[in-house]
């Protein structure tokens, strides 16, 4: 039964790409004029001026040219789509673990101490809603350079999910479990360690995978900004040489890379979660 | 009477009320002593603050008054030596069988090597039943199964009172029986000193040596001390047909039913508020009421 539905389920998925893919190609066919054309349209080249999106057929050419040779490097503007992601992905990870070497200490005393939450939560609340690209103009002219800006963008924007999910987590343990570590005369240390952070691990992994997520979304429009090198960069480049099958190469590549990092931090997760 | 092991001395707890000028008295004057080697069960209804008592003793909660006096020292804050079961099992879920005692094992011998802690987790695990599983997680067990890796942890430690918060609380009647007879068992090789809450009076019977009541709350009190005289080695088959079983059952039942309420609030407990101890009985003797005494 179950075998049948994720068999209906994938029959059902290429149907809807195959619909959804042919009404895109069937909509892109260069209307043929029948009429000759006139001295305007020798002029400028063709009949069809009026410029179209460019049909799957091209995408899925252009995809399987840039994905057999991924790691070209032909100059700034030139580069292959594996060195852009790459640079993209050595930002989001440099921002991430930094901002979970902040986050989960943080999180994890503002979660034990309510004096500390209490202290910490109004910076946090501000801090929190503020779009992190809002930081960027502050971070170019603190650290005066493109490249390290936009990692902290991506640290700040990672940061909160992570420390508030820390926090919740941590202080939300359960009681028992806490009672367990007192009566066995555990060290702060070792409760901390044995106790609390497993206990709390499944809500710290599920902030750390919606941090991933908002860091991918960022790094996008971050290097739009900043350009030189990444996807969003590469993006942003391609529309400027009004190359819209790379664009639309690229918007693919953005998601199947972001559905990997989810699929890590989620095998990640599976492996700290337990029943009760 | 000084020479009890673990000694209750007018312990109270108080709460303040929501509006906060006033105090909420849970239970008070709660005086008894519990000695070396002794199964004590506690019954009470619901609200008179057993859990609140097991908890200070546990050193998990804290008294408004009164002291706790344990191997003559007061008890502050929770030790190895106060080993505690409670009654949703607090296994962490996380770790196997295995690992829960083994962690317990270690903190309470620090200096073992690795085979020995390995060694006597696995001596209790199969005191309990449970070799075969201790690779499971907890919750692969069933609640029975739970329950018994729980107590397995709590005998592991060795401690030199333990605490059992209504252990079978949450077990179907079936299991309850087989558990109890297993924790009889255990307690017959190991003379562990035990203080238990529960709320079933046939188990109270078949495990304790005394059983405390308490009356209803608020301002609780404790305020019999009932002695089972009934001689050891029990069993759950053969104890009801014992001659004395019926006449601490009916005693207890009685008390439960209409005494708890009688003797609740200041008024109709002034007698006992005064007397320091608990009225010591022994419902076998119990020909007519006046051959109880004050004691303890």
């Amino acid at each position: 039964m179950l075998k049948s539905l994720k068999y209906r389920a994938a029959i059902l998925s290429v149907v809807l790409l195959t619909l959804f893919l042919g009404i895109w190609e069937g909509l892109n066919i260069v209307p043929t004029d029948t009429k000759p054309l006139t001295e305007y349209e020798l002029l400028v080249g063709g009949a069809s001026q009026e410029a179209r999106v460019p049909p799957p057929s091209s995408v899925i050419v252009r995809a399987y040219e840039e994905l057999s040779n991924p790691f070209y490097d032909a100059g700034p503007n030139d580069k292959g789509i594996g060195i852009q992601l790459g640079y993209s992905l050595y930002r989001v990870l440099t921002g991430f673990f930094l901002a979970a070497l902040i986050a989960l200490p943080i999180g994890f005393l503002v979660g034990m101490s309510p004096l500390m939450h209490r202290a910490l939560n109004p910076y946090i609340q501000v801090l929190k809603p503020i779009s992190p690209l809002a930081w960027m103009p502050l971070a170019l002219f603190i650290i005066k350079d493109s490249e390290t800006s936009a990692i902290f963008v991506i640290f700040i924007c990672s940061i909160w999910p992570m420390l508030i999910n820390t926090a919740f987590g941590v202080a939300n343990v359960r009681q028992d479990w806490v009672n367990v570590a007192r009566t066995h005369e555990l060290s702060h240390l070792k409760t901390a360690f044995q106790v609390i952070l497993p206990a709390a691990a499944p809500t710290i992994l599920t902030g750390m995978r919606i941090s991933i997520g908002i860091a991918w979304l960022v790094i996008v429009a971050a290097e739009m900004l900043v350009g030189g090198t990444g996807i969003g960069y590469y993006v942003w480049n391609e529309w400027n040489n009004l190359d819209l099958t790379s664009v639309i190469f690229s918007i693919l590549m953005i998601g199947v890379v972001g559905m990997l990092l989810d699929t890590a931090l989620g095998r990640i997760s599976r492996m700290v979660e337990y029943e009760e | 009477m000084t020479n009890h092991f673990v000694e209750v001395e007018g312990l109270a707890k108080r709460y303040p009320t929501p509006d906060g000028d006033d105090e909420l008295t849970v239970f008070e004057n709660a005086n008894f002593g519990i000695n070396k080697g002794e199964f004590v069960c506690i019954i009470g209804h619901s609200g008179c603050g057993k859990s609140t008592i097991l908890n200070i003793l546990a050193g998990l909660d804290e008294a408004s008054e009164g002291v706790v006096i344990m191997n003559g020292k007061e008890v502050a804050g929770p030790s190895l030596e106060r080993g505690v079961v409670f009654q949703n099992y607090s296994l962490l879920p996380w770790r196997t069988t295995l690992k829960n005692i083994t962690f317990a094992v270690h903190a309470r011998w620090p200096s073992w090597s690795k085979e020995q802690v390995l060694e006597h987790s696995m001596k209790f695990l199969d005191l309990v039943g449970l070799k075969g599983v201790e690779h499971h997680k907890p919750s692969q067990l069933s609640g029975g199964m739970r329950q018994r890796v729980s107590i397995a942890r709590a005998f592991a430690t060795q401690p030199k009172l333990l605490l059992m918060d209504e252990p079978f609380g949450a077990l179907d009647a079936l299991t309850r029986g087989m558990i109890q007879e297993e924790l009889l068992k255990i307690w017959e090789e190991t003379h562990q000193t035990v203080f238990m809450i529960t709320h079933d009076v046939d188990e109270a019977i078949l495990l304790s040596d005394r059983i405390l009541l308490m009356t209803n709350g608020p301002q609780a009190r404790v305020a019999e001390s009932v002695q089972i005289s009934i001689e050891r080695p029990r069993n759950r088959t053969d104890i009801i047909h014992h001659p004395s079983y019926y006449k601490i059952r009916n005693h207890l039942v009685d008390f439960l039913v209409n005494r708890s309420k009688e003797l609740s609030g200041s008024a109709a407990g002034a007698e006992i508020a005064d007397s320091k101890h608990p009225l010591l009985v022994d419902p076998t003797n119990e020909a007519d009421d006046d051959l109880k005494q004050a004691a303890g």
